[in-house]
């Protein structure tokens, strides 16, 4: 049974780093929000399986908690923020994807050397994880910076929480739940604030291009 | 208790009020008696604290010590002195067209909620939260960094959330292995993050996760402190949003964050035996000091300099409490202290020039003696504090660093020093003709809010000659507690 458990947590892990590599490639803003969202229900999964193998039912209502925000309001909010800017159906241009892989493909090397010392002193079950829940949110962060429009760069953002959020998981069963409300309202506040921005942004410059961005430089 | 209720509770109060009325007039006043209401609040709490010493609230969740006590005090003036001075300047900027009914209430209710973010993490004793109320930090300033929805305040605001928000995804991860170095020792739930809690035991923590950790922790920190090569957001921050913000991010959340960094090099240092955390702080903040002294030289616009200015004593305190030991740690308190206090003011005076002129090039702002003696002196003698000329705090506090490093890390010395000279050198040619000279601008509509410069700069005039028992014996506690 636990090696099922354990394998069950690993594939998990598995689902999450290929969803972050094809969210690191996929130019239609739409289909983003869709790998998302199955990010979101991804990590649900993981946590529930954790809960359920530990006995730790604040983990049940942080499960509960992810399915809500992540799965099932920020996306809601995040489609109809695309209608509403009419962006829907944009896609991207962007640089050469087969070089931003194998630099993910180094980022995921480096993340496991990483965390590999630090993996090995967990109790958690899912410890093997560590790794891949690093990697993510690297990757993550290589998504934001290699993006030129807002809305990637925001799901980039969000992907980066849905990745710590599973790095508390795999390392200590989550964070104690005062921290995780704290943590979700400050996500949620911040979603609004950011739909409210891009409005701001393209009443200003017609567009959501970040590279209208890019006067405040040093000389 | 009362007190730490009432410092905490009357801010968000004040931010849900105006954020029902502030874009009345009488708002501004408003305004300023609840952040009146706070400073006194925290004044009864550390007329208690100075009593009784140390307190706990709420199963131990808050935390009141030397360390941060006096920087709810300070952050509580700042925030006060800052309410004064926004009253008139926010009223100009109103009938100069920038700002709308609908973006006074905006700016009024935020304000309230960004000191309590501050006052939270400050106060609280759980690291988890700190992280939450950093970034609610950050959330509330965003909005007003772009308020006045110029394509560069905007592209501004655009940076300090992404930048920051990225920092303090950092954080979060170093609070994570924090918690998890914390688990084996203490066990699961909200008393392992509790930082009395993990400093009982800090010798136990595991050194590997607590060194991995406290680097993501000073990375997503310092990301706020301003710290190079991270430290991008801060001068468009400061330079695009109104000036009483610029005044607020300068003088108190870059504190703030550097008080959170302070606290997690505590444990690391407890649970590594070495100086790993105090020599990574030492290297960022000495790379800072440099690098912000060189961007210093280059700048036209007068709010973005003193931001580079910022980054430069940011640098300067952080790499005094890398060096640690209790000379170096008390001289980084007082410079928290005045740099706060006199950046502040330095903000208030450029935010008039800027008015009077209209623009914040400083090409093209002269003669503000001849306009407006009170704002050109104040500038003037603002400037010099900053450049640590004596008998004010700034000189007292750099001297100290400066003798401290040349026992501990000879090698620094001439660094920071020509760093030091070229940061003079840069801002006293810029401000000298700003402050002299002939001019072609006008009087403005309402006369200047102006106490606050000088009391601020009094303030920092006296801790450069005078240091007050009480605020003595609190920095010395302090400096013990941080060690290194």
């Amino acid at each position: 049974m636990d090696a099922l458990i354990g394998q069950l947590i690993n594939l998990f892990a598995a689902v999450m780093l290929i969803l972050a590599f094809a969210m690191l490639s996929q130019r239609r803003i739409v289909t983003l929000i869709h790998l998302f969202t199955f990010q979101g229900l991804t990590v649900v999964g993981a946590t529930v399986v954790v809960a359920y193998v530990t006995q730790q039912h604040h983990l049940y209502y942080s499960a509960a908690l992810t399915l809500a925000l992540k799965v099932a309001l920020i996306p809601f909010l995040l489609h109809r923020l695309i209608d509403r800017l009419n962006v829907r159906w944009d896609i991207e241009t962007m640089l050469n994807i087969p070089t931003l892989m194998l630099i993910g493909i180094v980022l995921v090397v480096f993340a496991f050397n990483l965390a590999l010392p630090i993996s090995k002193l967990s109790a958690s079950i899912a410890r093997g994880t560590l790794g891949i829940a690093l990697a993510c949110v690297l990757l993550s962060f290589m998504m934001m910076i290699t993006r030129a429009k807002a809305v990637p760069q925001v799901i980039g953002f969000l992907t980066m929480e849905n990745a710590l959020f599973f790095a508390a998981t795999s390392a200590t069963y989550g964070m104690p739940m005062v921290v995780e409300l704290g943590i979700a309202l400050d996500v949620l506040v911040g979603i609004f604030i950011l739909g409210v921005f891009m409005f701001q942004i393209r009443e200003q410059f017609d567009s959501l291009d970040i590279r209208h961005l890019e006067k405040l430089k040093e000389e | 208790m009362e007190a730490l209720f009432l410092v905490l509770g009357i801010p968000l109060v004040g931010g849900l009020v105006l954020a029902l009325v502030g874009h009345r007039p009488y708002a501004r006043d408003v305004n300023v008696a609840f952040s009146l209401g706070t400073f006194v609040a925290a004044v009864v709490l550390t007329i208690e604290i100075i009593a009784d010493g140390p307190l706990f609230a709420w199963d131990k969740e808050f935390f009141i010590d030397p360390l941060n006590v006096f920087l709810v005090t300070l952050t509580a003036f700042v925030a006060l002195t800052t309410a004064i001075f926004s009253r008139p300047y926010m009223r100009l900027e109103e009938e100069h067209g920038k700002m709308t009914p609908r973006r006074m209430r905006l700016y009024h209710s935020m304000y309230h909620f960004f000191s309590f973010t501050m006052l939270l993490a400050l106060t609280t004793n759980n690291l988890g939260m700190l992280w939450v109320a950093m970034e609610a930090a950050t959330l509330t300033t965003v909005l007003l960094v772009s308020v006045y929805r110029t394509p560069a305040s905007l592209e501004a605001a655009w940076k300090y959330f992404i930048l920051c928000g990225v920092g303090i995804a950092q954080a979060l991860f170093g609070t994570i292995l924090l918690y998890m170095a914390a688990h084996p020792v203490i066990g699961q739930g909200i008393e392992a993050l509790l930082w009395t809690n993990l400093e009982a035991v800090k010798g136990q923590l595991n050194p590997t996760i607590m060194s991995l950790g406290f680097v993501f922790l000073l990375l997503g920190y310092g990301t706020k402190v301003g710290l190079v090569p991270v430290h991008n957001w801060l001068p468009d921050a400061h330079a695009e949003g109104p000036t009483p913000i610029s005044a607020v991010l300068s003088g108190l959340l870059l504190n703030v964050a550097l008080y959170a960094v302070i606290r997690c090099k505590v444990l690391t240092d407890g649970a590594l035996h070495s100086r790993f955390a105090g020599d990574l702080m030492v290297g960022f903040g000495l790379v800072s000091v440099v690098a912000a002294a060189f961007f210093l030289s280059r700048q036209k616009d007068v709010k973005r300099m003193f931001a580079y200015s910022s980054i430069e004593h940011m640098g300067l305190m952080t790499f005094a409490f890398g060096m640690g030991g209790p000379i170096a740690n008390f001289a980084g308190l007082l410079h928290m202290t005045v740099h706060s206090l006199i950046k502040s003011a330095i903000f208030f005076a450029v935010g008039h020039a800027a008015q009077k002129a209209g623009t914040q090039i400083m090409e093209e702002i002269r003669g503000l003696l001849k306009v407006s003696p009170t704002v050109g002196w104040g500038l003037m003698l603002g400037a010099l504090a900053i450049l640590g000329m004596p008998p004010f705090g700034v000189f007292a506090s750099e001297f100290l660093i400066l003798t401290t490093a040349m026992r501990d890390l000879p090698w620094a010395t001439p660094l920071l020093l020509l760093a030091l000279g070229v940061a003079f050198a840069a801002i006293f040619s810029r401000v000298q003709p700003m402050v002299f000279g002939d001019t072609h601008l006008k009087p403005l509509a309402h006369p200047p809010a102006l106490v606050p410069v000088f009391v601020h700069l009094g303030l920092g005039l006296m801790l450069g000659l005078y240091i007050p028992p009480y605020l003595d014996g609190w920095y010395r506690q302090a400096a013990r507690m941080i060690g290194g």
